[in-house]
């Protein structure tokens, strides 16, 4: 769970370059920090909304076929994002708000999957029969705690070290690498 | 093509733009005037100093149809892509979209595998921009992080107010180049376009006025010039929420208000139009417009007078005045914000000058080359006509390239002589003051150069997301 985290927040595209670009925009350090909140938010409520589903579903179908709906439905998003892996939302602007931001990255991560990604090991959580609301929550948190974590210390370093010179050499193709994690996972959670 | 990084010449800040390696060839929009059975072309001219084949053409691309009229375009993607709100870092800089003023058809151009020998892979045919879009006129094209925005200066036949307009600006996807639609949700009392572009950091747009097309497809109308009909007026937009925000007025008599300039860094929010003629006194101008308290102004910053000469020198359409208006076509700003370059196109000069301070530009160079009157001379090529025209600095501000055909109708009113095209290179110092390149002259008759385009990005391409 944390490591997904990680990785979300590692791409630029998902919020630390935003946080950090407006950080140099308004030329100050505050304002890259205060963006990554509503991002991170943005991001957590578009992932509570899966494991919402989860814990709403969870009372009418078994743990196992909740977990092959899920694996079929990140195969059939990846293999989507596989052929339209550059395609995007069209973004707000470049002057945002706190609500703005939250919007930004809960469209995002919407449209990236995830939510989706992580919901088949959110639905073997639970040693009980069905999904409960602790384990979900705390899975959650410790997604979007570990990406803001990683968001913070990558903006952190350009900001301070690298320079976003970094970005013409480091920025690797996250949308291609992410449509094959979801084929990836999908599959594993099928076996 | 998947790209696994970004396309080096995508760049993050004006600054490192600046520092990258220089361009080796420029594309360059050339008219078949006057051979209307023959197709426009996009010639790849050899800009590497090192090269045989400095300042020759190398290779042209002759269109698939006539009578296109090419003027002004653009790369399909550019550092634009890196902008963080709407990131498409794996684009390339690979296709040069190429509208036809005249036809309003678009060619998408490939300079790749080989930037010398680019090809045709889709030309969107008139009628779909003009069912599309309900423009019709495509002009400047500017690489956006989310789609190519492309103006247009007239509405589509059969739609609009019936005077021709209102032109606008629409959008083409980046990766397919299909046809989007209009962009404005809008457009408040503007109705004539020409040029825009953009603060992206500060999600507003700029937009000029010429005229509708039946103000300058066959000529210069000189009943509307001296009843100042032509547009006189800046608009500002809401780049994000594509509503038209405020209108600027820089007087009637500034008719034909053109090129328009912003600062490439993307905290500042001030920039420059070129304004062609003034009917007060023929003299041309450039305006600085700025943000003041949340509103934007302008200010004419720059006036360059008519200079006065004989009737019998002069074109049937200025004899009555006895003088030649300096006509600003073009301007361009380069990369570090700092040198602004003004193109006289009547009396035929390149001016440089240092807009450090964009409220006080100094003039720091100046040449003479072509003109109405002076016909100056590049070298030993005997007397040029046309001048200074569409401009372009490269990335690192070091080399200016320029051409002298404004619009074919236009170059007959004035130059009636017949327009004979050429393309030269100045070398620029870097504290200003400029020199023509004596080996860089490239005459090509009939064939009448218009914008140029460098290889990697120029001056007039690029939008930056982050501050040098």
């Amino acid at each position: 769970m944390a490591a997904f985290g990680a990785f979300h927040g590692l791409n630029p595209g998902m919020g630390w370059l935003f946080a950090l670009a407006l950080g140099f925009q308004r030329r100050s350090e505050r304002a890259i920090a205060l963006a990554l909140i509503p991002i991170s938010a943005g991001h957590a409520v578009s992932v509570a909304l899966v494991a919402g589903a989860i814990l709403a579903l969870g009372t009418r179908v078994s743990p196992r076929g909740l977990q092959i709906a899920s694996a079929c439905a990140l195969l059939v998003f990846g293999a989507y994002k596989l052929r339209a892996f550059s395609r995007h939302p069209r973004w707000v602007g470049m002057q945002v708000n706190v609500l703005d931001l939250a919007w930004w990255s809960f469209l995002m991560a919407t449209a990236h999957g995830a939510g989706l990604m992580i919901a088949p090991m959110l639905t073997t959580l639970s040693d009980a029969p069905h999904p409960a609301a602790i384990p979900l929550t705390l899975a959650v948190a410790v997604h979007t705690t570990s990406m803001l974590a990683v968001m913070a210390l990558v903006a952190w370093i350009v900001y301070k070290k690298l320079g976003v010179a970094v970005l013409r050499t480091s920025w690797v193709n996250f949308d291609l690498i992410w449509a094959v994690a979801l084929l990836i996972v999908g599959t594993v959670a099928l076996l | 093509m998947t790209l696994w990084r970004p396309d080096p010449s995508f760049y993050p800040s004006a600054r490192m733009a600046m520092d990258a390696p220089p361009e080796r060839v420029a594309y360059v929009a050339a008219l078949n005037y006057g051979r209307n059975d023959r197709p426009d072309e996009i010639r790849v001219v050899d800009v590497d100093p090192s090269s045989a084949g400095y300042g020759q053409v190398l290779t042209s691309l002759a269109l698939s149809h006539s009578g296109d009229e090419l003027h002004h375009f653009g790369w399909s993607a550019c550092s634009s892509a890196l902008c963080p709100n709407a990131p498409h870092p794996h684009l390339e800089r690979r296709y040069l979209v190429v509208p036809g003023i005249r036809s309003s058809r678009i060619y998408i151009i490939d300079t790749k595998p080989d930037p010398r020998k680019p090809s045709i892979v889709k030309v969107i045919e008139p009628e779909e921009v003009f069912a599309r879009t309900g423009y019709s006129r495509p002009h400047t094209v500017h690489c956006g992080p989310d789609a190519i925005y492309v103006s247009a200066l007239g509405a589509a036949p059969g739609r609009g107010t019936g005077d021709g307009g209102p032109g606008g600006i629409f959008l083409l996807d980046h990766y397919s180049f299909e046809v989007l639609g209009p962009w404005e949700l809008d457009r408040g009392d503007q109705h004539l376009a020409y040029d825009f572009w953009w603060h992206y950091g500060h999600d507003i747009m700029i937009t000029s006025e010429w005229g509708v097309p039946r103000q300058f497809e066959n000529g210069a109308v000189p009943d509307d010039l001296l009843g100042n009909r032509y547009g006189h007026r800046l608009h500002v937009w809401d780049l994000r929420r594509r509503r038209h925000l405020q209108t600027i007025d820089l007087g009637a008599e500034h008719q034909m208000v053109l090129e328009l300039r912003p600062a490439h860094d993307p905290t500042k929010q001030y920039g420059f139009a070129g304004v062609v003629i003034s009917t007060a006194d023929l003299s041309g101008s450039v305006w600085t417009w700025y943000r003041d308290n949340g509103t934007f102004k302008a200010k004419k910053t720059i006036t360059i007078p008519a200079e006065p000469a004989d009737e019998g020198v002069l074109p049937p359409a200025l004899k009555p005045f006895t003088a030649v208006p300096p006509l600003i076509s073009d301007i361009d700003l380069s990369l570090d914000d700092r040198f602004l370059y003004v193109s006289c196109w009547g009396t035929g000069e390149l001016k440089q000058y240092d807009v450090s301070d964009p409220f006080s530009p100094k003039q720091v160079g100046s040449i003479h080359i072509g003109g109405i009157v002076r016909r100056t001379p590049h070298g030993d090529s005997g007397p040029l006509n046309g001048g200074p025209q569409m401009v372009e600095i490269s990335r690192d501000g070091r080399r200016v390239y320029f051409t002298n055909s404004l619009y074919s109708s236009w170059d007959e009113q004035f130059y009636p002589d017949g327009l004979a095209g050429w393309m030269v290179k100045a070398d620029v110092s870097p504290n200003g003051g400029m020199t023509l390149d004596r080996r860089f002259f490239l005459a090509s008759g009939d064939t009448r150069p218009h914008q140029v385009r460098l290889e990697g990005g120029d001056a007039s391409t690029d939008t930056f997301c982050f501050p040098s």
